[in-house]
C-alpha cells in the first residue's frame, strides 16, 4: 500500500427486526451523521462516498443509490456502490479504504445497509430458475448441506454449534446496538428450538435486521476526532465461482489464499497468538469452527474443539475472542453485516467497544463472506501505525 | 418519540425471457426424452451437469456432450421444516446434493419414499420420472429421488463414478 490509512469515524444504528420510524434514506442518514460526528468532520470534508448493500430484490428498491446522493452527502463527489453478496459490507470498507490507500482521496465515507422488514430476503434468494428444480429454500437451505459435510468429516462433538449461539447471543448482550437481546439465553433453549434446515435449528440462524453502518476512512494527514485511530494494516478480498467439480466448499481455498494474503500484509504468521480478538462473519452457528480453521485460528478438523475450549468466548476469558460485539447471529442487516465486522474489529483497537471491549486490544481481524462462501473481505485493525 | 412512517405494499413481479444458449439447449432437449446429460471439460476431463458450455474451474469452452445416468449419490443433504416460497411441498422433506453417474458435480433435488431419519452421505438413489407425457424442458420431469438397494459410496469417490455406477 502506498499511504497509510485508518479508521476515523464509526457510526452504527441500532439493529432491529423493523425500523418502520425511518425512510431507508433516514437509516442511513443516522448511521453517517454518528460516523461524521465520532470523526469530528462534515460532509464537507469528505471527499468521496462508498457504499454498498446486498441484492436490490432483499428490499425490492432497484438501484437505491439513485435517489441517496443528496441523503449521503454526495452530490458533486464521487459515488460508488460495491456488490459482492454478503460480503459487500467489507468490500466496501475495502474500496473505500483503497481510495484513500491509493493517494486517490483524503477522506472517505463508506455506508452500508439492509432495511430487511421493507422485502423478504429469504424470497428473494429463493426465486425458480432455468434447468434446477426449485427448492432453493434460502441461505440456510444451501449452506445445511455443507455444515453437514464437515460435521461428518470434523468428527465434531454435535453440541459446538449450540455453544457458539449461546456464546455469541452473551456477547450480544454486551452491546446496546445488538438486535437480539438474549442475556439468559440457554444450550437448552438452543437445542429445543426449532429444526429449520437440519442441521441448523432457529437460534443457531442469524435473525433479519434493518440497520445501516457507517465509517470515515482518512490518509495520514488527514486524521481527526477525539479517539485514536484504528491503523489499517492489510486488506485483502479473493472470490472464487460458486460450483466446480471438485470444489473444495467446507474449507473454501478464495477464503484460505484471503486469509494468508492479510496475515503478510500485517505481518502475522500465528493469527491465535498475535491477534487479540476477530469479527467474523458467521451467519449459522457451525461457521465458527469452520471458519476458526479456514482463516489459520486451528488445524483443519480442529476448529470445534477451540470452540469448544472456550478459547473464543469474551465471559470465559478466551484467549481469541470472536465476535464479542454478538455477531452476524445477533444481528444481521445483511449489506452492513460485512461492515460491522470490520467496524467492530476497528472500535477494538480504538479501545472504544463498551461493555465488549477486550481489555487492551491491539490487533484485530474483520471479515466477510457472501454468496456461495466464494466472496471473501478481510482487513487487520491494530493501534499501531504500520 | 418519532411516529412510524407509513408503509405500503408495493408488490414486484419478475418475468424471465431466458435465453439458454447452446450447452443448456441440448441439456433441455435431452431431459424433455427422459434423459439426464453433461459436458466434459477438454482441459480437466471433469463432466458437468447442467452444462454451461464452459468449465467453471479452467474457463474454458465445453463441447462434448456425456450422457448420464439418473442413478446417482447423495453427496450431501439438508432436512428442510420450513415451506419454500411458491412450491406447495410439505415440510419436513430431504433435499440432496446428488451426484448422477457419469458426472462429477451435484445437483439438488427431493429425496423421498425413504425414511428421512435414514438418509446419509453416500447413499445411493435413483430418479423416479413423471409420466412420459408430462415431460417437458425441466427438471421437474423428476418427481424426486428415492434410495436404491446398492452399498454406500465411500466419501472419496463420491463424485468420481463412472455412468455405470458401482459397477464400473
Amino acid at each position: 500500500m502506498a499511504e497509510r490509512a485508518a479508521v476515523v469515524g464509526i457510526g452504527q444504528t441500532r439493529y432491529k427486526s423493523k425500523r418502520q420510524d425511518v425512510s431507508m434514506a433516514g437509516l442511513l442518514r443516522e448511521a453517517v451523521d454518528r460516523a461524521l460526528a465520532d470523526a469530528g468532520v462534515s460532509f464537507d470534508d469528505i471527499d468521496a462516498v462508498i457504499m454498498g448493500k446486498a441484492p436490490d430484490m432483499f428490499e425490492g428498491v432497484v438501484m437505491p443509490e439513485s435517489y441517496l446522493a443528496d441523503a449521503l452527502g454526495a452530490v458533486g463527489k464521487p459515488m460508488l456502490r460495491v456488490h459482492t453478496a454478503g460480503s459487500v459490507g467489507g468490500s466496501t470498507a475495502i474500496v473505500a479504504a483503497s481510495h484513500v490507500q491509493s493517494g486517490s482521496f483524503r477522506r472517505v465515507l463508506a455506508v452500508t445497509w439492509e432495511k430487511q422488514s421493507e422485502s423478504n430476503a429469504m424470497w428473494a434468494l429463493s426465486t425458480p430458475q432455468p434447468f434446477a428444480v426449485h427448492l432453493n429454500a434460502g441461505a440456510g437451505g444451501y449452506f445445511a448441506p455443507i455444515i453437514r459435510e464437515y460435521m461428518r468429516r470434523s468428527g465434531a462433538d454435535p453440541n459446538t454449534g449450540i455453544r457458539v449461539a449461546v456464546k455469541d447471543r452473551r456477547h450480544g448482550a454486551r452491546n446496546p446496538l445488538a438486535h437480539l437481546q438474549l442475556p439468559d439465553i440457554t444450550e437448552q433453549e438452543v437445542a429445543d428450538s426449532p429444526m429449520l434446515w437440519d442441521p441448523i435449528r432457529f437460534l443457531e440462524a442469524c435473525p433479519s435486521s434493518d440497520g445501516a453502518c457507517a465509517m470515515v476512512i482518512a490518509a495520514e494527514d488527514a486524521l481527526s476526532g477525539d479517539k485514536p485511530p484504528a491503523w489499517i494494516q492489510g486488506v485483502a478480498m479473493r472470490s472464487e465461482p460458486t460450483m466446480y467439480a471438485g470444489r473444495e466448499e467446507v474449507n473454501p481455498q478464495a477464503g484460505r489464499d484471503c486469509a494468508a494474503d492479510v496475515y503478510a500484509q500485517a505481518g502475522i504468521r500465528d493469527p491465535r497468538r498475535e491477534l487479540d480478538c476477530a469479527e467474523i462473519y458467521v451467519p449459522f452457528s457451525w461457521y465458527e469452527p469452520m471458519w476458526l480453521e479456514n482463516l489459520g485460528f486451528a488445524d483443519e478438523g480442529e476448529g470445534w474443539k477451540l470452540t469448544l475450549s472456550g478459547a473464543t468466548s469474551l465471559d470465559e476469558g478466551g484467549d481469541i475472542p470472536w465476535n464479542c460485539s454478538g455477531g452476524v447471529l445477533s444481528s444481521n442487516p445483511i449489506g452492513a453485516s460485512g461492515m460491522i465486522r470490520f467496524a467492530e474489529a476497528a472500535r477494538q483497537v480504538r479501545g472504544d467497544a463498551g461493555d465488549h471491549q477486550v481489555p487492551g486490544a491491539r490487533k484485530a481481524l474483520g471479515h466477510a463472506y457472501g454468496g456461495g462462501a466464494q466472496f471473501f473481505a478481510m482487513w487487520v485493525v491494530g493501534a499501531d501505525r504500520p | 418519540m418519532s411516529e412510524d412512517v407509513a408503509v405500503m405494499q408495493a408488490p414486484v413481479y419478475l418475468q424471465y425471457h431466458f435465453t439458454a444458449g447452446r450447452a443448456p439447449t441440448r441439456f433441455l432437449r435431452r431431459l424433455k426424452e427422459g434423459v439426464l446429460s453433461g459436458q466434459r471439460c477438454p482441459r480437466c476431463s471433469q463432466v458437468y451437469i447442467p452444462p454451461r458450455g464452459s468449465c467453471p474451474a479452467c474457463g474454458v469452452a465445453t463441447e462434448e456432450e456425456v450422457i448420464l445416468s439418473d442413478k446417482g449419490t447423495v453427496q450431501s443433504f439438508t432436512i428442510v421444516h420450513i415451506p419454500i416460497p411458491g412450491n406447495p411441498i410439505d415440510p419436513p422433506y430431504v433435499v440432496a446434493n446428488i451426484v448422477p453417474d457419469g458426472a462429477n458435480i451435484s445437483f439438488i433435488h427431493l429425496l423421498s419414499e425413504c425414511d428421512n431419519r435414514e438418509v446419509r452421505i453416500g447413499q445411493r438413489v435413483e430418479a423416479v420420472w413423471r409420466p412420459r407425457e408430462e415431460w417437458t424442458w425441466a427438471m421437474e420431469n423428476i418427481l424426486y429421488f428415492r434410495p436404491l438397494d446398492e452399498p454406500d459410496v465411500a466419501v472419496e469417490r463420491i463424485g468420481t463414478l463412472p455412468v455405470t455406477g458401482l459397477e464400473g
